[in-house]
C-alpha cells in the first residue's frame, strides 16, 4: 500500500449526496480479474452525460474528491474503492461514508476524511478554482484562504495509512504469534490443523 | 460472577483466538478456505505483486462455480466446450492458473467432485464441525449446519486469508432461535429458513452469530441443516450455527478429507464437547413454534416478504413501518401482484430447483417424489434442475431420478451456481416468474426484470408440475 501523509492540488467538488456502489462502478464491470483499469468504468452513468464534471478539464489529473453525505452506500462490492483509486484519488472529503465503503478505501489506502457539512460546502467552493491541502499527520484540510480544518480518525487506521502499511503487512509481522497458534492447533486439535 | 457456561459460538471462537488486542479486535486463525472464480482474482493479483506466497494452500481448496455453464462441458471427444462469455471464461481461466501458481488444490470444471463450494466443502469432509471456515461469499454461513463457524468475506479478506491464514475480527453477539415442536408433513427446512427469514426480518440478525436449537432444528437432517444456515446471512447475520450431534459426526465420516484413526477419535470426543452448555447466555432468544410453520413463498424482493402458501399478498397499508409500506409497495408492482392475491393462484414460467442451499441429494430425492408420474404444466417454459455437485448429480442418476425429470419434461443439468444469480447463461426473462429454491428473491437477481419466489424443492417440484405456486400438501396427500 502506497503510504499517505499529505496530499495537496485539485479537488474535485462533486457533492452529491448518496452516491452507492453501483454509481461508483456498476455491476457489469465486476467481472474482471484485476484491481486495475476499473477507472475507467468508474462513475460511468454520470460521465455519460455531457458537461459532466469528471470529464471536465478543470479537474484532470485531480487526486482529491469532494462528496455529499453517505458515500458509497449500497453494495459491498470492493470494486468501489479500486475503481477510485484507477481514476487517481487517494482521499475523498465528505460528511459521512457508509461503513463497508470507508473500510474497503482504507484497506486500499485511500483516506475517508468526514467534515461537517457547513466545512464541506466550503471546500466545494474553494475547489472550484483553488488547490486544496490535507495533511494526515496534523489531521488537518486547509486552503489558499486561511480556511483550517481539523478531522478525526481511527488511530490505527491512521498509522496504517501513514505508514503505507496494509493488513495483511500488519498480520505478517505477528508471524511468532500466528506460528505459536498454529503448532497449539496442531497439538490439541490435529484434525483441524490439517485437511485430509 | 461472570458465568463459565459457554455458547457454541464462544467455545469455536475462543480456541481460535491467536492474539487479543487492547480495541477487543481478535486475530482468528482460519481452519478452511473455500476459494471461487468471482471474488478471488483480485486477492491473488496482489499476492503476486506484494511477492507474497499463500501461507497454508493445504488448508485452501478451489473449485469454480458462479460462471460455469450447466449444459455440457465437454464434447464427445473430451475436449473443452468454450464458454461464450468471454468475461466468465477469462474469470475461470485466471481461477485455473492461480491454482497451480499458488500451490492450491483445485477441483476442475470437469472433475465429478466440481460444484457449488457450499455443497463440495461439506461433501469431501474438507468442511468440519467446529472448524472456522471463510470464503469470498456472503453464503459460506452454509457450513454452520455442521457446527462450523463460517462466513462470507471481500476480496481484501481473501487476501489477507491467503497471505496469512488469520482475519482481524471482532466478536459478534449471540442469538438462539429455538424452534420447538414437530414441522407438518410437507414442511421442510427451507420453509424453516423462510419462517425466520420472515420472523426477524431481513437484518434483525445483523451484527449477531445465530444458534438455531430446538427439537425441530436436531430433528433435520445435516442437509437440511445446512440449508436452514445457509440462509442466516439472508435475515442479516454473519454466520449461522447448529451445534453437532450424531448424526453430524455420522456425516462427515469416511468423507475424503474427513480425519482419520486416531485424529478421528480426538475430533469426535471435541466435536461432542461444543454444545452449549447449560446456562450460558445468549445475548437475544427467539422461540418459535414448529407447528406454526408452513409451506412457505415469498411474495416480494426481501427474504423478509414470506408467507404460508395458503395465504395472500399482503396489503402494503397492513405494514406499521412507513419505509416498510413503501418497500412493499415497490416490490409488489415489481413482482406484478395485487395485495389480497392468493398465493396458490399465482402462475410460474419458470421453475429452479438447484443453488447452494437447495441442490444436496435430498433435495433432488423430494423434488422428484413430487415430479414422478407427473409432467410439467403448459405454461411453464423453462424448469431446471442443478444437481449441487458431480457426487450429488451422480447419486442421483444411481437412483433414477434424473429419468423422472426428463420424463416430465424438466432439464437435467450439470453443478454449479446457475440461475440463483445469472453470472452464467442461466436467466429468467424480464417479467416472467421463477419457482426458485435458491435465497435471494432481490430485484434482478435472476436476470433483469426476472421475478422470484423462494420455496423449498418440493414446492419447486409442485409449481412446476401444476403451472403456479402450490400446497405441495395437495399433490402428496
Amino acid at each position: 500500500m502506497t503510504p499517505i501523509r499529505h496530499v495537496a492540488g485539485t479537488a474535485i467538488p462533486f457533492g452529491r449526496k448518496n452516491v452507492d456502489t453501483d454509481v461508483i462502478i456498476p455491476a457489469h464491470w465486476l467481472k474482471t480479474i484485476t484491481r486495475t483499469g476499473l477507472g475507467r468504468g468508474a462513475f460511468e452513468t454520470i460521465r455519460a452525460e455531457p458537461g459532466n464534471i469528471f470529464d471536465d478539464p478543470a479537474y484532470t489529473g485531480a487526486q482529491i474528491l469532494i462528496a455529499g453525505d453517505n458515500f458509497g452506500c449500497g453494495s459491498s462490492r470492493e470494486h468501489a474503492a479500486w475503481a477510485l483509486l484507477d481514476m487517481g484519488i487517494t482521499c475523498v472529503l465528505a460528511p459521512s461514508f457508509s461503513d463497508i465503503f470507508s473500510g474497503n478505501a482504507f484497506k486500499n489506502g485511500i483516506l475517508t476524511v468526514c467534515l461537517p457539512q457547513d466545512a464541506i460546502d466550503r471546500l466545494m467552493e474553494v475547489a472550484k478554482d483553488h488547490p486544496i491541502d490535507i495533511d494526515l499527520e496534523t489531521q488537518t484540510v486547509t486552503t489558499p484562504f486561511q480556511d483550517r480544518f481539523t478531522f478525526d480518525i481511527d488511530p490505527f487506521r491512521k498509522a496504517c495509512l501513514l505508514d503505507g502499511l496494509d493488513e495483511v503487512g500488519l498480520t505478517l509481522a505477528r508471524d511468532a504469534a500466528i506460528r505459536k497458534h498454529e503448532a497449539k492447533i496442531s497439538a490439541d486439535l490435529p484434525f483441524l490443523a490439517q485437511a485430509g | 460472577m461472570a458465568s463459565t457456561a459457554k455458547t457454541l459460538y464462544e467455545k469455536i471462537w475462543n480456541a481460535h483466538v491467536v492474539e487479543r488486542r487492547d480495541d477487543g479486535t481478535c486475530l482468528i486463525w482460519i481452519d478452511r478456505h473455500l476459494v471461487h472464480e468471482v471474488t478471488s482474482p483480485q486477492a491473488f493479483e496482489a499476492l503476486r505483486v506484494a511477492g507474497r506466497k499463500v501461507r497454508r494452500p493445504d488448508l485452501t481448496l478451489a473449485v469454480p462455480d458462479h460462471n460455469l455453464p450447466t449444459t455440457a462441458r465437454r464434447d464427445s471427444a473430451g475436449l473443452r466446450i468454450p464458454i461464450a462469455d468471454p468475461e466468465s471464461a477469462q474469470q475461470l481461466a485466471a481461477l485455473e492458473r492461480n491454482a497451480p501458481e499458488f500451490g492450491i488444490r483445485l477441483i476442475g470444471d470437469a472433475d465429478a467432485e466440481q460444484g457449488i463450494v457450499h455443497v463440495v466443502g461439506p461433501e469431501q469432509g474438507f468442511s468440519l464441525p467446529g472448524a472456522t471456515i471463510v470464503c469470498g461469499d456472503s453464503h459460506t454461513a452454509c457450513h454452520g449446519g455442521l457446527g462450523a463457524l463460517a462466513f462470507g468475506i471481500g476480496t481484501s479478506e481473501v487476501e489477507h486469508v491467503l497471505a496469512t491464514q488469520t482475519l482481524l475480527l471482532k466478536q459478534s453477539k449471540t442469538m438462539e432461535v429455538r424452534v420447538e415442536g414437530d414441522l407438518g408433513p410437507g414442511v421442510t427446512a427451507k420453509d424453516v429458513v423462510l419462517y425466520i427469514c420472515g420472523v426477524l426480518g431481513a437484518s434483525g440478525g445483523t451484527g449477531y452469530v445465530i444458534e438455531y436449537t430446538g427439537s425441530a432444528i436436531r430433528g433435520l437432517s445435516v442437509e437440511g441443516r445446512l440449508t436452514v444456515s445457509n440462509m442466516a446471512i439472508e435475515h442479516g447475520a454473519r454466520a449461522g450455527l447448529i451445534a453437532p450431534d450424531d448424526k453430524t459426526i455420522a456425516y462427515v465420516e469416511g468423507r475424503p478429507y474427513a480425519p482419520k484413526g486416531a485424529d478421528w477419535d480426538k475430533a469426535v470426543a471435541w466435536w461432542r464437547s461444543l454444545a452449549t452448555d447449560a446456562g450460558a447466555r445468549y445475548d437475544r432468544v427467539v422461540i418459535i413454534d414448529a407447528a406454526d410453520i408452513q409451506p412457505t413463498v415469498t411474495w416480494g424482493t426481501s427474504p423478509e416478504d414470506t408467507g404460508a402458501i395458503g395465504g395472500v399478498v399482503p396489503d402494503p397499508a397492513s405494514f406499521a413501518d412507513p419505509s416498510k409500506q413503501e418497500a412493499a409497495q415497490k416490490s409488489l408492482a415489481y413482482m406484478g401482484l395485487t395485495a389480497g392475491q392468493k398465493l396458490s393462484e399465482v402462475e410460474v414460467q419458470n421453475v429452479f430447483i438447484g443453488s447452494c442451499t437447495n441442490s444436496r441429494i435430498e433435495d433432488m430425492r423430494a423434488a422428484a417424489a413430487v415430479v414422478k408420474g407427473r409432467q410439467k404444466a403448459a405454461n411453464v417454459r423453462w424448469a431446471i434442475v442443478v444437481p449441487g455437485s458431480g457426487l450429488v448429480k451422480a447419486q442421483a442418476e444411481a437412483e433414477g431420478l434424473d429419468k423422472i425429470f426428463i420424463a416430465a419434461g424438466i432439464e437435467w443439468r450439470e453443478p454449479g451456481c446457475s440461475a440463483c444469480l445469472a453470472m452464467n447463461p442461466d436467466k429468467v426473462p424480464a417479467g416472467e416468474r421463477c419457482a426458485s429454491t435458491s435465497n435471494r428473491n432481490f430485484v434482478g437477481r435472476q436476470g433483469p426484470g426476472a421475478r422470484t419466489h423462494l420455496v423449498s424443492p418440493a414446492m419447486a417440484a409442485a409449481a412446476a408440475v401444476t403451472g403456479k405456486l402450490t400446497d405441495v400438501r395437495e399433490l402428496i396427500g
